[in-house]
């Protein structure tokens, strides 16, 4: 659809007067904003080493694995996070979980995740149905070789450890206790992101947005 | 005896202090780009990042120095020194201080009682621009082959303007030995400096200096959104520092200059004067002539922040179409006064009418081009 005419505002180049053609009006006015700029001197510099960022509360740095409150690794070894991950950078290898830790199947025997490979978008932490990978605040990650920056289960433990207690990188769900995603029975029912016609299948079901009948003792 | 210490004494004292005042002219204007762009600037090595031309000095001393194998390297080697030895050199015939007045040990000039000073300034400076050329041409690099083709262009374009310029100033005085032209303003006083008979000559001249000194807004020679580094692109370690160093004697060479010509050199009403005999007086005109000088270089170091690079084009219409004939009608007018004889104050309103007549005829020939200009056709329903 061609513009309407009403929409197009034509500009018209300034009058170019005798001022400008001197030159010297605009080299005086442009004088005044250098001499401004510098007699005020407001930088914005960061000195960095001294003074750190403030960082967004969503910031998204290194990663870490919580634990829950028995002091457990949370992850329970799904594999979502791994198969979420765009750059391909998390790798698991699952183990059956011990007799004595009776509310999980598996526990991941390793989990390497390589941090020079990932590109920091955070969808593990959101595919995580237990919130056990999430993303901190530090992002002066160095190391003397690639192969110290792929960080196996204990050094994501241990940077839980580190950051648990620093106020930006609350751990999200209660400690200890297997988030709200991992309880698919009591999960609130989610209504449908577009709008239902009663013909719709999804208007069918008992709690609308769930398809098909979720199976009440899977988790149990 | 007497004589060799005293040239001995003032070439070690002008060379130490023109490389001192280099390396600390680099801070200055790294500080004002800071402020100007909203930045801190240094202040890494030392108090306000005071010590940081002699890291930079040391960083550059023990530099690798590479020739790359593809360079002419006699050129390549020679250039930078050229570019060094010539902005120094024009140095020896610049007064910076009251020269009757200097102290036995040394003399406030290298050379004293050159006639010839300031042909003797543009003739080595101007010799500069071969630095350059060679140095772009020797790199074997079409970015500084480019570099120095612009550079001889321009260096040669302004010439003309700079030197027109100064004949006013040259006339009016009856010689163009700096110093007599120093000491004429200096004793005459506040009303006799040349700026007030030839501010347009000034304004000419302060431009056409910028130019040949590849200072902003005319560094297109080494401009590095197009040319990568110009002429310097392959040079690196301590060759480079001897181009930049070049540069900037030559910036304060021309700052040296201008208030020399224009501002009445080490006069100063009330505080140095040919009459004040107090107790280091002579201290007190160098430190005169130095503000000046100072004060100088930081205006330019502001235009180089408050006007943007010239089009090759119009680097060239400024010097040819605008410059050349204004310093051309500048000298004519200041030779009718003196030839009549008209009382020398005739010479300010005439540069003021001169400016303005210049002004008028760019207004015109901006709007005749202007409406030679091809434009869209608009048509009449379109009007709002």
């Amino acid at each position: 659809m061609p513009i309407a005419h009403k929409d197009v505002t034509w500009i018209e180049e300034p009058e170019f007067g005798f001022w400008e053609a001197t030159f010297l009006p605009a080299i005086a006015a442009g004088l005044r904003t250098t001499i401004d700029h510098i007699t005020l001197n407001r930088p914005v510099t960061q000195q960095y080493p001294e003074v750190k960022p403030e960082l967004p509360q969503h910031y998204r740095g290194v990663h870490r694995l919580n634990r829950d409150e028995q002091g457990r690794v949370k992850c329970v070894a799904c594999m979502l996070c791994a198969t979420a991950c765009p750059a391909n950078c998390i790798a698991i290898e699952a183990a059956p979980a011990p007799p004595e830790w009776p509310d999980r199947d598996k526990f991941p025997a390793t989990f390497v995740l390589d941090e020079l490979r990932c590109i920091y978008c955070g969808m593990c932490e959101e595919a995580c149905p237990v919130d056990a990978i999430e993303l901190t605040h530090i992002y002066d990650l160095t190391a003397h070789s690639r192969k110290e920056m792929l960080f196996d289960r204990e050094k994501l433990l241990e940077v839980y450890e580190e950051t648990k207690n620093n106020p930006k990188d609350p751990v999200r769900t209660g400690r200890g206790t297997l988030g709200p995603a991992s309880e698919f029975g009591a999960l609130p029912a989610v209504g449908p992101a577009t709008a239902v016609e009663s013909k719709d299948r999804a208007a069918k079901t008992e709690s609308p947005g769930v398809i098909g009948k979720a199976p009440p003792d899977r988790y149990e | 005896m007497n004589e060799l210490i005293q040239t001995l004494v003032t070439i070690g004292v002008v060379f130490g202090a023109v490389l001192g005042i280099c390396a600390y002219l680099v801070l200055l204007e790294r500080k004002v780009s800071a402020r100007m762009q909203d930045r801190v600037g240094p202040n890494r090595v030392g108090p306000w990042g005071l010590l940081q031309p002699l890291a930079d000095g040391i960083k550059l001393v023990l530099k690798e120095d590479p020739t790359p194998v593809h360079v002419d390297v006699l050129l390549y080697r020679i250039a930078p020194m050229i570019s060094v030895f010539t902005t120094l050199l024009a140095f020896a015939v610049v007064p910076f201080g009251p020269v009757g007045q200097a102290p036995w040990f040394m003399r406030f000039i290298i050379a004293p009682n050159i006639d010839i000073g300031i042909v003797f300034v543009f003739a080595i400076t101007s010799l500069a621009v071969y630095g350059v050329i060679l140095g772009g041409w020797a790199s074997n690099n079409k970015y500084s082959a480019l570099g120095s083709l612009r550079a001889s262009a321009q260096v040669v374009s302004y010439e003309i303007p700079l030197g027109m310029s100064v004949l006013g100033v040259a006339l009016l005085a009856g010689s163009i030995n700096l110093e007599q032209i120093m000491l004429q303003q200096a004793e005459g006083g506040f009303w006799k400096w040349n700026f007030w008979y030839q501010p347009l000559a000034c304004l000419v001249f302060f431009t056409s200096a910028l130019a040949e000194s590849n200072r902003m807004p005319f560094d297109l020679p080494e401009c590095e959104q197009e040319l990568v580094g110009g002429y310097h692109t392959e040079y690196g370690g301590f060759r480079f520092a001897m181009f930049f160093l070049g540069e900037y004697v030559h910036v304060v060479t021309v700052s040296f200059l201008v208030s020399i010509l224009f501002f009445g050199g080490w006069n100063l009403p009330w505080i140095a004067t040919p009459e004040s005999a107090y107790a280091g007086a002579w201290l007190a005109k160098i430190g005169v002539l130095l503000a000046k000088v100072g004060a100088i270089i930081v205006f330019i170091m502001l235009i180089r922040w408050t006007i943007p690079r010239f089009r090759f084009d119009q680097l060239m219409g400024l010097a040819w179409k605008v410059l050349i004939p204004l310093s051309l009608a500048n000298v004519v007018i200041v030779m009718t006064v003196l030839q009549f004889g008209w009382d020398r104050w005739w010479l300010l309103p005439a540069s003021i009418g001169l400016f303005l007549m210049a002004g008028l005829m760019g207004v015109n020939a901006k709007r005749a081009e202007i409406r030679r200009r091809p434009r869209a056709s608009r048509p009449a329903a379109w009007t709002t």
